[in-house]
């Protein structure tokens, strides 16, 4: 018999319960208010009194109600059909709901369970399978939906029987496995798993070594992302994570987009809702809509379902890798779910951390982030979930326990600058300030020499150097003023403006430019190398700005243009005419030299 | 207030803190509303059979045999179209010596609209202000504050939009005016003979400060009954945000809670965003567009209310006096209004994008002249054509005391470029320059 309780005390949604019998941290339960249930999860257990929070309003709440225990965490519930959905943090399909106004305590299946499945069989009778092993599969929309033996399964079983090829519904059996006990199992369509446990039913989970194009410039060309990889984008409002984030979910070379509306702007999800059904994915050809699922939990809803939107869907997206997918999960915003976390610390009344968040902050957001990663199956196949969230900076100041707690846990760290957003340098990411750890791996290293070129990452380290070189030389510019410093000091500055133009900035909303495959940026890095590896004869500054500005605008135009087209070609060829007037013949490695030992000297003056 | 007979008048409290008391009671529902000693209250905590109330205009003289009643409902709002034209306090109830309204009772603060069910804004709000049609348009459904110091002009500015903008209804939230603003909008309704679009609720400086927590549900319980019932588009007013959020800060405190950064709650982007949120597009036609005030403390806008509102909010508007024209104009590189480009070039003119893009980037060129001149730099010829441009820019379009049709504003911007600049200049694309250029 399920424990039953009895409500006690309210404060806001934290409210505690009286029970009868046994109850587990994390159970979750249901409240009956005058006959709606209000769902809620046990927080901290202190004797009989078990202290829930509840993801609905309290309002009406009195003490008396009664409370039943499902005996369960909270859950996700899985099988095909999960593809084009919209749900919310407790996994509800919003569409499922008709009213204009949530209605409190309305739960909607998250999956169809009339619709038949064209099912078709992988395994056979008399394999032997543990957790997550392929049993047939079904085709979700463009996706083959592999049918697996639910992850909680333990040990190893044997298939008894598998379903012939034909149609059944999510309810129906599709396998039957003895476990290792020898008790049979009916399998059917759908699994069920508590969201906050992470599924580790792959075989290997190495380090990533695979880059994931994002078709975003400063993004795989100077800092990439892996397949399986964590990065977070941090910056003040008005910046554009947002638009960031939805550039990246437009074109990531993924086979499955995650997006979770973690506690932001309703309007910002309309525009998901709106356009992706519109726009094409431009890999398949297929709608947008047709790769994504959106887990919706925006700032006005209750903000313990916040707090769960992101395992949801992190939960959601490890049930696709296992499929041996490579999913990419974006959250927007972290920092709403580490409040949320916060506003239940507080009600409790814990001892507060910095800033008010809980004590083990860094703890639950570096275990969240481990939770993504590149795994190889059993069967030898291999999936990864690669995670990027964005994270809203309290003032716009990176020393706040969010921001730092999201550093040590993620690999790449894209900051976006006000500075840059207020001069409309799009997207903001600053070169300098971010990074990708993963430049640093040998796998990454060999990865890159093998599939773009032999030397990849040093020519990208200095392109970075190129940009830091830049940065000082403005700097002393601005100080000493346009005729107070070498001529070298313009060059140099202008050429990190050529990386900051053509690689860094990017128009997201031009239908060109929007998305740059990895071997257009190849070409690129390398034609801007070769001009910053130049030396070039220039009688007074203001030449050297005015003729960089025009090799700007040529390289520009060529971003706009089809690769390699006509149009492209030809100014091309327009930029070499221009390059060649004022290039020095020979080499340009002492000019380099030269140029360093300028401004090495000049650091040196100003420490001294 | 009276008890009714068959309510329960308990007449022990327990204890009494500045903002709360605990009352013994049974059969208490939270967030329900109470009387202690005739003053409004709401239950914030139930503890078995302890009851605290959160006492709206403090419990200055309540002593521990006060009479507590409660009321079984949480805080609500009589609504139906005689809201129209009149003045309630916080708790709904008319301040302007009319009578009572009689209509359907709704909660106030209730559920969020269904993430699926909204539609993508998509309506312009015409305020016939330049600096915010040209540069900043607002649009149906959307939620931006202006981020203004105290001494700035933000209530005339309020007062203008509510005025010109064409809504069918304007609801005026009013936190922490003083006395002589509420005044005001009330003498300035009232001589534009508008008053029958606008319903006002007012917590004035002269009110108890916490009883403004109810203000802004107040205010949106009507937009959302006029909405969604007769698909108004609704305009709300809610001044001034920063005090709002002092309140909730005041309250915290009395509860004993842990504050976090700029001693505010924790909880406060949850709560603020349960009211910005509010803002939505119908898919009826019916929208509510919220527009506040979050008065700053000289400019800072890291500072916690700003910060997270501006996180929650589409856009912010900075006012800002520009001295060389000695006027108030709307700062066209501080603002912005993230829903404008659903409705410019779409539902204005073509050209009003590059119109835009191209003002405030010449304006933006001015701004470096500036600082060229005040360094003792020499001008070049493209740069004094920039500041005179500057002036007259300023003048005539994002001074506040403007009042025209967005194709006038952008014919203003055409009469400016050709009179200060080269079509190469100006940099906007051929096509509009063919058509628009003035010779």
């Amino acid at each position: 018999m399920s424990t039953k309780g009895k409500v006690v005390g309210i404060v806001s949604n934290l409210v505690t319960i009286e029970v009868d019998g046994p109850v587990g941290q994390n159970e979750i339960c249901y409240i009956d208010l005058a006959g709606v249930k209000l769902m809620a999860e046990v927080i901290k257990i202190t004797g009989n009194k078990a202290f829930v929070q509840v993801f609905e309003s309290t309002r009406g709440l009195n003490v008396g109600c009664e409370a039943e225990f499902t005996g369960r965490m909270l859950e996700v519930t899985m099988g095909p059909g999960m593809l084009s959905r919209n749900y919310d943090g407790l996994q509800n399909d919003l569409n499922k709901m008709t009213d204009v106004f949530l209605k409190r305590g309305e739960y909607t299946p998250p999956l169809d369970n009339e619709r038949k499945w064209a099912f078709k069989p992988i395994a056979s009778e008399g394999d032997e399978v543990r957790g997550g092993d392929w049993i047939g599969e079904v085709q979700e929309g463009w996706i083959a939906h592999k049918i697996m033996v639910p992850f909680a399964f333990e040990g190893t079983g044997t298939i008894q029987s598998v379903a012939p090829e034909g149609e059944y519904t999510v309810e129906d059996t599709v396998a039957v496995v003895v476990d290792g006990e020898g008790n049979e199992q009916k399998l059917t369509m759908t699994m069920r798993w508590p969201v906050k446990v992470e599924v580790r039913t792959y075989k290997d989970k190495p380090r990533p070594f695979k880059v994931m194009e994002t078709g975003v410039r400063t993004i795989d060309t100077l800092n990439p992302m892996m397949e399986g990889g964590t990065g977070f984008i941090p910056g003040p409002f008005g910046c554009g994570k947002t638009v960031l984030q939805h550039l990246i979910s437009k074109y990531a070379e993924a086979d499955l987009i995650i997006v979770v509306a973690c506690g932001e702007r309703a309007n910002e999800v309309v525009e998901i809702f709106t356009e992706f059904p519109e726009l094409d994915d431009p890999r398949t050809g297929r709608k947008l809509m047709e790769r994504t699922i959106i887990i919706c939990n925006t700032s006005n809803m209750p903000v313990a379902a916040r707090e769960a939107s992101v395992y949801t869907g992190m939960t959601i997206a490890e049930y696709y890798r296992m499929m041996g997918l490579k999913v990419l999960l974006l959250a927007d915003s972290t920092s709403r779910w580490a409040q949320a976390l916060r506003e239940m610390s507080n009600r409790m009344e814990e001892l507060p951390g910095q800033d008010a968040f809980p004590m083990d902050l860094p703890a639950i957001v570096s275990n969240f982030y481990s939770r993504a990663g590149f795994v190889y199956l059993h069967n030898g196949q291999s999936g990864s979930i690669t995670f990027i969230g964005t994270v809203s900076p309290a003032g716009g100041n990176l020393k706040e326990p969010v921001t730092e707690s999201t550093k040590k846990a993620a690999r790449a760290f894209y900051a976006l600058a006000q500075q840059r957003a207020d001069s409309k340098r799009y997207p903001a990411i600053d070169p300098i300030d971010s990074y990708s750890k993963y430049l640093e791996y040998q796998e990454v290293v060999d990865y890159m020499d093998e599939h773009l070129e032999k030397g990849w990452v040093d020519k990208v380290l200095k392109m970075k150097d190129i940009l830091l070189r830049g940065k000082e030389a403005r700097d002393q510019i601005n100080i000493l003023g346009d005729d107070g410093v070498p001529i070298d000091y313009h060059v140099i500055f202008n050429k990190s403006e050529i990386v900051d133009f053509i690689i860094l900035q990017q128009d997201g909303f031009d239908k060109v430019d929007a998305s740059t495959p990895i071997k257009r940026q190849q070409y690129i890095a390398n034609k801007i190398l070769d001009i910053c590896d130049s030396s070039f004869d220039f009688e007074n500054f203001e030449n050297v700005t005015t003729y960089f500005k025009k090799v700007i605008n040529i390289m520009k135009q060529m971003n706009y243009q089809e690769f390699q087209n006509e149009k492209f070609n030809s100014l091309e060829k327009e930029l070499d005419d221009l390059l060649a007037e004022r290039r020095v013949n020979g080499d340009g490695g002492p000019g380099e030299d030269r140029k360093e030992t300028v401004l090495d000297e000049r650091r040196s003056g100003d420490e001294g | 207030m009276k008890a009714k007979a068959f309510q329960k008048i308990y007449t022990r409290i327990e204890n009494i803190t500045k903002a709360t008391c605990v009352v013994e009671a049974e059969g208490i529902t939270n967030e329900e509303m109470a009387y202690v000693d005739g003053r409004p209250a709401q239950v914030v905590k139930i503890n078995d059979k302890w009851i605290t109330l959160q006492i709206f205009p403090g419990t200055q003289g309540v002593a521990t045999n006060a009479e507590v009643v409660f009321t079984g409902k949480p805080p609500t709002l009589k609504v139906g179209d005689d809201l129209r034209g009149r003045f309630f306090n916080a708790y709904g109830q008319p301040i302007d010596g009319g009578p009572a309204i009689d209509g359907e009772e709704r909660e106030i603060g209730g559920p969020s609209v269904n993430p699926v069910r909204r539609k993508q804004p998509s309506e312009l709000i015409a305020t016939g202000i330049a600096g915010i049609d040209l540069n900043n348009t607002l649009v149906t459904g959307q939620k931006i504050p202006f981020f203004a110091d105290p001494d700035q002009p933000f209530n005339q500015v309020m007062a203008d939009v509510a005025l010109r903008a064409k809504a069918d209804i304007i609801i005026l939230g009013g936190m922490g005016m003083s006395n002589d603003d509420y005044l005001y909008y009330k003498s300035v309704f009232d001589n534009a003979g508008a008053l029958d679009r606008i319903i006002s609720f007012m917590n004035t400086t002269e009110n108890p400060p916490v009883e403004r927590l109810l203000v802004p549900d107040m205010c949106l319980t009507a937009a959302e009954y006029f909405a969604t019932e007769k698909n108004y588009k609704v305009l709300a007013l809610l001044t001034d945000m920063t005090l709002f959020a002092d309140a909730l800060s005041i309250v915290s405190n009395r509860m004993d809670q842990i504050p976090s950064k700029d001693s505010m709650p924790g909880s406060l982007y949850s709560d603020l965003a349960k009211i910005y949120e509010k803002a939505v597009q119908f898919p009826d036609g019916g929208s509510i567009t919220i527009v506040a005030v979050t008065t700053l403390s000289g400019g800072d806008i890291t500072h916690a209310i700003p910060d997270n509102t501006g996180y929650i909010t589409e856009g912010q508007l900075f006012l800002r006096r520009d001295t060389d024209i000695g006027k108030v104009i709307v700062d066209p590189f501080r603002s912005l209004s993230r829903l404008k480009q659903l409705v410019i070039g779409k539902k204005t003119r073509d050209d009003h994008p590059q119109v835009m893009n191209a003002c405030v980037r010449l304006f933006a060129d001015a701004a470096n002249a500036k600082t060229k001149l005040e360094n003792g730099f020499d001008l070049t010829d493209y740069d004094k054509r920039c500041l005179d441009y500057a002036k007259e820019y300023s003048r005539e379009l994002l001074a506040i005391d403007i009042n025209v049709d967005v194709d006038k504003m952008l014919d203003t911007g055409w009469d400016l470029f050709a009179k200060y600049f080269s079509k190469e200049e100006v940099g906007i694309k051929q096509v509009f320059v063919d058509k628009y250029w003035k010779n």
